[in-house]
């Protein structure tokens, strides 16, 4: 590439010389990088790269201002109290706008006034003593964020509230240059589209969208089966048909329970040092039921939340509140019990942030939040509803409830095979004469202590239960218990609950929210791309009476949901992380999903619904190395299943918080250790070794080829079938040719080596049929690279 | 566009520039053309670049940390207190413990008699530094290794107190701090991860280990440490299966490849050159870990330095032998953990057993290091998550007694990676029970590490929920006095 030259007489002075080739590509190679970095935004750290970026007409204090302040001035100048510098505060408009208690007769802000606002004076100033942010704080703003706010105050200085804590309204729909699409969804989506110049993409087909329905509403691939059937040109509005089917499916509870397993935290294990067994999976069991029969949204979190409080509760109900035992408990002798027990709310308190509203609630634990209007008194006031239960920090350590076969800790319900023959049918008992599941009471009232630093032993003021202001009171006539919560929570007022419920919906379709963070819908959480659709999805969703289906039924009738989801070359520079939903999103699917799809494109699926938790295929020892040793607990060593139960769908995979299954874990699935909404989707080597070494997918591939030949041994269409089979469509030319010459290849080799042949096909317990070995193995390995292609794991 | 947007363009942070790159094809290319070894030259400013570059000159550029499961007694291993012995069997004064919490499994004890170690003490090397009998060969290297004796924590129980070493937080969900270094410096190998753990067993009273302890939690999963286990399958899923020769799985790794590329000139979508890049590295790592893995080439002095366990796979020397064959290939942060240490009973015969099976070893690993000219740029620390008490858990029998756990004092080793060799940082009373001269917290352990990765505790920070998070969260000072 070059070489180094030294200059004669100065044998200090060299030179890397390199060729006029390799400048043009170092030069090239550079540009491309730099012009890739900052469309990335990877250069903020140089203030004055965004310096020259025109600024908006109007600037919007919730769009603009507020994420600025919140995120530079709010430590010092912001909702918590205790670490507040100087008197005022920037969040809130009385005090921005009124005079400066260290320093009477100045304002920090003052409307259409830059010179006599102090904060902007402090800004722009390079005098450190006076600049704001303290050059302490590490904190700077740019050239940028410095001209809007000089802007937002010549232009009056408005303040609003934060935009999620305003109800959500209706607002009528845009109007659009041209028409487009199915339904109101697709008018708010066309009018983003038209102000960025972009036209949306066409509709995909028939076979993609009958492939992403079933994956988004069941988790499975479509059976060939139904694909023709719903291909079939006699079938009627088509799409809509498509859409119903699987909701209909029994699937589809179990699809939209994987899903609530994560912001539910729910477990097969205690948690903490020895994570021993219990028994929730009935609980489990009622989820799937729950939205098989489209249980509307705001009954679904009564029911898990206050269950137990209605009155005259059934044992269904009562049963639901599980949701609130799902957190880790220890086992570990010698814990203080306060702590723990403390620890308990506190997770409860926080899953209630999180999972429904959408709040960061857990940073007001030990301090007034830093960010959001909520204090650490309003933190304690909501600990408090959680705080009546009955329940001890440490029951029994690991080894006395091992040896007393006792795997719910009090209070629990007890389910007995007759009751399953009724009312709770949905449970899945599988002979067992009855079983006790972890439930709420409210039978240990006590007083609520604000807690100094969060801290069990440092209480401080009592409070009484209540909701944080800021963001809906809480009305009068409510009961002051976890009932009065679950109504205060599905109140049409509540701008928080539908809000949040509509975003993670749209993200299980989309891949990601329209507010990009979905667990934080907070001053510090992104902001929605689309506020008015977000808006109008949640009031529809609240008119329609919180029904799940109905929603999922609009999304996908809605043409942005039905476009290609073809990467367009003028969208890749456009759009190239699909903000504005010019075409339908593709992204890897979960581990879960990828398991399922594995087993029931290779016809090994199980499809028994409910019931205890199954151990199919993980690799031997895992459980063994990292265990407390001998007999501390029953989950010391991982005992794998037989027979059916290893084809289980994924959601039934026995779930072990300490060390949970790792085909699930590659794939980014969380530990469960306590509440989660998100996942993230990477890319990495062990998710390739896993979909090609998990004797789980080898012995899929296997079982499907050597039913193919078994049914046909000398069938000339093994290519088509096998793809056809695993990818929902047929294979074009190149994919065809590419795909027989491989399998002759790997045929050929197999037959001049049949004991490799053999070896191959006897992964797996699955029993082997009498096939001929090299066909089998070399179709084997043929569906292991379409197993192993990014389109097979990928929602397309 | 980011005007369009309606949202501040300057909210996307650097992490996420990165976060960005690892998706798509740019990761290939941009990756190594920022975060090549940018170190020659010379500081850099503060504050001012991106990911994968140290915050000023690092000491150490990896780290091998030799964690001792379950909290080894300082009273046994380095903090001697031979006032223990002139009062034994007296009552642990009020004035002492002052109000200390104990666990539920002493607290209701009547009374709390004083124990004195059941090993002697003994000085060793120039530094004169008290090494218990128990670790005959760390006392040969005395002089190499820096003892803190006034590490304290806050947490009493064992999860919450080694989920606070490994993450900062006794709070579950936040990542481990080999995560935080791999986010913060980068990976030096491409075939292998950058932050790896490994594990073994002692026969001590041991408590179970959690995969959550080397979670990458809100960081990129790609900064997770992966357990590389014992055993012919070291990392999950490594093995292809009998029946798939070297050649047959090149085959299906290349036909795979050729799909992807028709589907990604149909799909137009670069995630799918991202996972043929993955699917690349895996092949690769097929190879490149077993062979880190094979000890069959080390020579004889190596495996007699290291003791004869070195060569049974899954021992503690094992795995001492593997950290220093994994950081010569570049690996960031090698964590071990040896289980075993918690001794609330049968102290004496328990932490002599645990002490055989890690003194060797790690005295080894050391001295390794050294010849190699490797102890100067790897930081290694060895100790636990809490220290013991310095009364008598259970029956009063001076051969057979047992120690609860203890927050307030308790010592660590650290050696090489810029740290003052031959010193001893740091005291507590008479009574082994309460520090008295130049405390360390777990924060200040996490930001003086992260000062010699050349790293600034309070600029290495992850945006989530958020909140800027950073490892030493809203605390921890650098101790100078322990750099050399």
């Amino acid at each position: 590439m070059g070489k180094l030259i030294t200059f004669k007489g100065r044998p200090d002075l060299k030179v890397f010389q390199m060729n006029y080739k390799s400048i043009t590509a170092l030069v090239l190679i550079a540009l491309i990088g730099g012009l890739y970095a900052y469309k990335k935004g990877a250069f903020e750290f140089k203030n004055d790269e965004y310096a020259t970026l025109a600024l908006p007409e109007t600037v919007d204090y919730n769009f603009h201002i507020k994420p600025i302040l919140s995120d530079k001035c709010y430590t010092c100048h912001g909702p918590d109290a205790n670490k507040r510098k100087a008197g005022f505060r920037l969040d809130v408009q009385e005090s921005a706008l009124s005079e400066l208690p260290e320093s009477p007769g100045h304002f920090a802000i003052v409307p259409k006034n830059l010179r006599a606002s102090k904060a902007y004076l402090a800004i722009i100033s390079d005098d450190p003593t006076v600049q704001m942010p303290p050059a302490d704080s590490k904190l700077a703003l740019s050239a940028y964020e410095k001209k809007l706010i000089k802007k937002w105050i010549e232009q009056g200085a408005q303040f609003e509230k934060h935009w999620a804590y305003i109800q959500p309204q209706k607002i009528a729909l845009p109007k659009t240059l041209n028409t487009w699409g199915n339904n109101e969804i697709d008018a708010f989506v066309l009018k983003k589209l038209e102000e960025q110049n972009m036209l949306p993409s066409k509709k995909a087909t028939n076979e993609t969208l009958i492939r992403r329905i079933s994956l988004d509403l069941t988790g499975l691939p479509p059976k060939p089966e139904t694909v023709s059937q719903l291909l079939a040109p006699a079938s009627q509005d088509t799409i809509a048909h498509i859409i119903d089917t699987f909701l209909a499916s029994p699937a589809y509870g179990e699809r939209m329970t994987q899903s609530w397993l994560d912001v539910a935290r729910y477990a097969d294990s205690h948690g903490y040092q020895d994570d021993s067994y219990r028994t929730m999976w009935p609980w489990r069991d009622w989820v799937i039921h729950a939205f098989n029969k489209n249980l509307p949204y705001d009954t679904f979190l009564t029911w898990q939340l206050a269950g137990d409080l209605l009155p005259n509760p059934t044992k269904e109900q009562i049963l639901a509140t599980g949701f609130n035992r799902n957190h880790p408990i220890t086992q570990e002798g010698g814990v203080i019990q306060e702590e723990y027990r403390t620890n308990y709310v506190l997770d409860r308190t926080n899953t209630l942030g999180k999972g429904i509203l959408g709040l960061t609630l857990e940073c007001a634990r030990c301090h007034d939040h830093k960010y959001d209007a909520i204090s650490q008194k309003d933190y304690f006031e909501m600990f408090a509803f959680f705080n009546q239960v009955d329940e001890k920090g440490l029951q029994m350590d690991a080894v006395q409830a091992k040896n007393q076969a006792f795997f719910a800790d009090p209070p629990f319900i007890q389910v007995s095979d007759d009751e399953t023959d009724g009312v709770l049918s949905f449970i899945n008992m599988k002979n067992i004469p009855k079983v006790n599941v972890m439930v709420m009471n409210d039978s240990a009232p006590k007083t609520t202590y604000i807690l100094n630093r969060g801290e069990y032993d440092q209480p401080t003021d009592s409070v009484l239960p209540n909701t944080p202001k800021s963001i809906f009171a809480f009305a009068d006539n409510l009961p002051k218990n976890r009932l009065g919560l679950a109504q205060w929570l599905t109140d049409r007022q509540n701008p928080l609950t539908a809000r949040v419920f509509v975003n993670r919906i749209w993200a299980m379709l989309f891949g990601k929210g329209l507010v990009e963070t979905s667990e934080d819908f907070g001053v510090q959480g992104s902001l929605p791309t689309h506020p008015e659709l977000m808006d109008w999805l949640a009031v529809d969703f609240m008119e329609h009476d919180w029904d799940i289906k109905y929603l999922l039924n609009k999304i996908m009738l809605s043409a942005t949901y039905q476009q290609k989801s073809e990467l367009r070359p003028d969208l890749k520079k456009a759009d190239p992380e699909n903000i504005w939903w010019a075409r339908a999103p593709r992204f890897r699917m979960s581990g879960e999903m990828i398991r399922d799809y594995v087993l029931a494109t290779s016809g090994l699926l199980n499809q028994e619904i409910g019931g205890p938790s199954v151990k199919p295929y993980q690799p031997p020892g895992l459980w063994e190395e990292t265990n407390a040793g001998g007999n501390r607990g029953v989950l010391t060593n991982y005992v794998q299943d037989q027979g059916p139960d290893l084809y289980r769908r994924s959601l039934y995979t026995f779930w072990k918080r300490t060390l949970p299954p790792p085909n699930m874990t590659i794939f980014d699935a969380p530990t469960r250790d306590f509440s989660e909404v998100r996942r993230q989707k990477t890319n990495t080597p062990l998710q390739a070794l896993v979909l090609q070494n998990d004797v789980q997918i080898l012995e899929a591939a296997r079982v499907l080829a050597q039913n193919l030949v078994y049914e046909d041994p000398n069938s000339q269409d093994y290519i088509t079938d096998i793809f056809k089979r695993i990818l929902v469509r047929s294979p074009n030319e190149k994919e065809l040719a590419a795909l027989s010459n491989y399998y002759q290849d790997a045929l050929k080799g197999y037959e001049r080596n049949r004991v490799e042949a053999e070896k191959l096909i006897e992964l797996g317990e699955y029993p082997r049929l009498d096939t001929d070995a090299a066909k089998t193995a070399a179709l084997m390995l043929t569906a292991q690279v379409i197993y192993n292609l990014d389109e097979t794991i990928t929602k397309e | 566009m980011e005007e369009q947007k309606k949202e501040n363009p300057l909210k996307v942070n650097r992490r996420h520039f990165f976060s960005q790159l690892s998706i798509g094809i740019g990761s290939l290319a941009l990756g190594s053309l920022l975060i090549p070894d940018l170190f020659k030259n010379g500081q850099m400013n503060l504050g001012q670049q991106p990911l994968g570059i140290p915050h000023f000159a690092p000491k150490a550029k990896r780290v091998i940390y030799l964690f001792q499961a379950g909290a080894p007694s300082q009273l046994e291993t380095f903090d001697y207190k031979p006032m223990l012995r002139k009062r034994m069997g007296e009552d642990l004064p009020e004035s002492i413990r002052n109000g200390q919490r104990l666990t539920g499994m002493t607290a209701n004890q009547e009374k709390f008699p004083l124990m004195p170690p059941a090993v002697d003490f003994r000085q060793h090397g120039q530094s004169g530094t008290w090494i218990s009998d128990f670790f005959p060969y760390t006392a040969k290297i005395a002089d190499e290794i820096t003892v803190i004796r006034s590490m304290h924590t806050e947490a009493i129980n064992h999860d919450p107190a080694i989920t606070f070493f490994q993450t900062g937080s006794q709070i579950s969900g936040r990542p481990s701090m080999g995560s935080w270094m791999s986010y913060g410096l980068g990976s030096e190998n491409k075939n292998l991860p950058s932050f790896v753990v490994l594990t073994s067993r002692g026969k001590g009273n041991s408590q179970g280990l959690y995969s959550k302890l080397w979670s990458s939690g809100f960081l990129d999963s790609k900064h997770q440490g992966v357990l590389l286990r014992s055993g012919k399958d070291p990392v999950l899923y490594l093995n292809d299966p009998e029946g798939i020769s070297r050649s047959e799985k090149r085959d299906l790794l290349n036909e795979v490849s050729a799909l992807n590329k028709l589907h990604h000139v149909e799909t137009g979508d670069d995630e799918i050159e991202s996972r043929i890049a993955q699917y690349e590295m895996a092949y690769r790592m097929q190879m490149s870990v077993p062979d880190v893995m094979d000890i069959s080439k080390e020579p004889k002095s190596i495996i007699d330095l290291y003791g004869e366990d070195c060569q049974v796979p899954g021992t503690y020397a094992a795995n001492a032998l593997q950290a220093r064959r994994l950081a010569e290939n570049g690996v960031r942060f090698i964590q071990l953990y040896h289980q075993g240490w918690d001794q609330h009973g049968n102290l004496p015969n328990e932490m002599a057993g645990q002490a055989k099976d890690v003194d060797q070893a790690s005295a080894a690993l050391v001295l390794d290091l050294k010849q190699r000219g490797m102890l100067e740029d790897t930081l290694v620390i060895w100790g636990g998550e809490f220290g013991r008490g310095n009364y008598c858990q259970g029956k009063f029998d001076p051969a057979n007694y047992g120690r609860d756990h203890h927050p307030r004092a308790f010592s660590i080793w650290m050696a090489g990676g810029g740290v003052k060799p031959g010193l001893n940082y740091g005291k507590t009373d008479e009574f082994g029970y309460n520090v008295i001269e130049n405390p360390v917290h777990i924060n200040d352990f996490h930001a003086t590490l992260m000062y010699a990765l050349g790293l600034d505790h309070e600029q290495l920070t992850y945006k989530y929920q958020g909140r800027r998070f950073r490892l030493t969260d809203v605390a921890g000072n650098v101790i100078k006095d322990l750099l050399a």
